[in-house]
């Protein structure tokens, strides 16, 4: 049965989330497309911008779409898959939100448990790992075209590495250009996603 | 209270875009200058520990704030309006999109977004290992972590309940050596 064996997936994938919402996104991606084969990879790639791009945080809008589509791809009605949406989302925030408040209420009676501190540290720093293998494994055929000399190729790789350059520089970048101030504000998400798309609109024809 | 909690994260949940901490801002607008929930010290660790704790940092704001401000029925009011706008539009968007994916036009658009978003993926580790003070004294923790799921396909799930039991007993461990 689908419904059940979304809601103990995304129960998983809610508690194992470290590292905030790409956090999320790698284990989605993990289970649903590497693991149950709900979907293809780039199908995947599509639902990550489309929730990069809407209102919410993205870890949320990814299991909400990645729910109804794993439902829509078992042969269910939509009226069946937006329940399966609903039940991804409720799955993915359920343990974690319970977790929260038992940690709350922990430290508001022994303010400060060095256990608790000493194993978060170290999960910053691992789930990088993790969240480096999602992109790794976007890293295909589908999402980038077939290597070699063709537009598609390089057309690619020139959008990832701006978009990458403008991604890691300052928040506010401030330099002299023959002796004029110019700063810099590193663009959000949105508009490089906005950019990326009418270029490819240019590119490959309307 | 619990009306003010979902109206104050509703308000947060649906002027995020594009996720994480771009809604911080936000957030302590409403938590800490308007509804004076929290001062900016206790605001600061409520936001290391959403952080740290598993599950959407957005969501985990919301479970720890509302519970604090009214138990367990504030927390329900709280992420209930943090979730309640983004999940309506991308139910909508899905039923939409499904329809126009095979489109051509649609589908150019996304053939210049899908490397986008795996800049943006990569991009954000870098930024988030530099939050997180990552050096070359430890940047063989996440590497390692990396090439166990990626080329091993060992699942990220094992990966991290090693990762935390080891960083307990290695707590543990150092705090013995500190004591002697």
């Amino acid at each position: 049965m689908i419904f059940v064996e979304l809601f103990l997936t995304f129960l998983k994938i809610g508690i194992f989330t470290f590292g905030g919402g790409l956090g999320m996104v790698a284990l989605i991606q993990d289970e649903v497309v590497v693991r149950r084969g709900w979907m293809t990879a780039s199908e995947f790639a599509d639902i990550i911008a489309v929730s990069e791009m809407t209102p919410g945080p993205v870890g949320i809008n990814t299991a909400t779409y990645a729910g109804y589509t794993a439902v829509l791809h078992a042969g269910y009605e939509p009226w069946a898959a937006v329940a399966g949406s609903l039940l991804a989302s409720v799955a993915v925030i359920l343990l974690p939100a319970t977790l929260m408040v038992l940690v709350v209420r922990f430290l508001q009676r022994h303010s400060d448990n060095r256990d608790i501190h000493n194993v978060l540290a170290f999960l910053r720093v691992v789930v990088l790992g993790v969240i480096a293998s999602a992109a790794l494994l976007l890293v295909n055929e589908n999402t980038f075209g077939s290597a070699g000399l063709n537009r598609q190729f390089c057309l690619s790789i020139l959008v990832f590495i701006s978009v990458f350059l403008l991604t890691v520089m300052p928040r506010r970048w401030n330099m002299k250009v023959c002796g004029h101030e110019l700063s810099l504000s590193r663009p959000s998400p949105i508009v490089l996603i906005v950019a990326s798309g009418l270029i490819g609109l240019l590119a490959y024809g309307l | 209270m619990i009306g003010q909690l979902f109206v104050s994260f509703f308000k947060i949940g649906t002027f995020t875009i594009g996720g994480g901490y771009a809604m911080i801002p936000l957030m302590e607008r409403e938590i800490v200058e308007r509804r004076r929930w929290l001062n900016d010290e206790a605001f600061a660790d409520q936001m290391a520990l959403a952080q740290a704790m598993p599950g959407v940092f957005a969501v985990n704001m919301a479970t720890s704030v509302g519970y604090r401000m009214a138990g367990w029925r504030g927390a329900v009011a709280a992420i209930t309006g943090a979730v309640a706008v983004p999940i309506v539009i991308i139910l909508l968007l899905a039923m939409f999109f499904s329809h126009f994916k095979d489109n051509v036009i649609v589908e150019h658009i996304f053939m210049g977004i899908r490397p986008a978003v795996v800049a943006l993926i990569a991009a954000t580790v870098f930024n988030m290992g530099r939050a997180a003070y990552v050096g070359w004294r430890n940047v063989w923790m996440p590497v390692v972590a990396l090439l166990l799921v990626w080329m091993l396909g060992i699942s990220p799930v094992w990966v991290i309940l090693v990762a935390a039991l080891v960083g307990f007993v290695w707590g543990r461990l150092s705090r013995k050596e500190e004591g002697r």
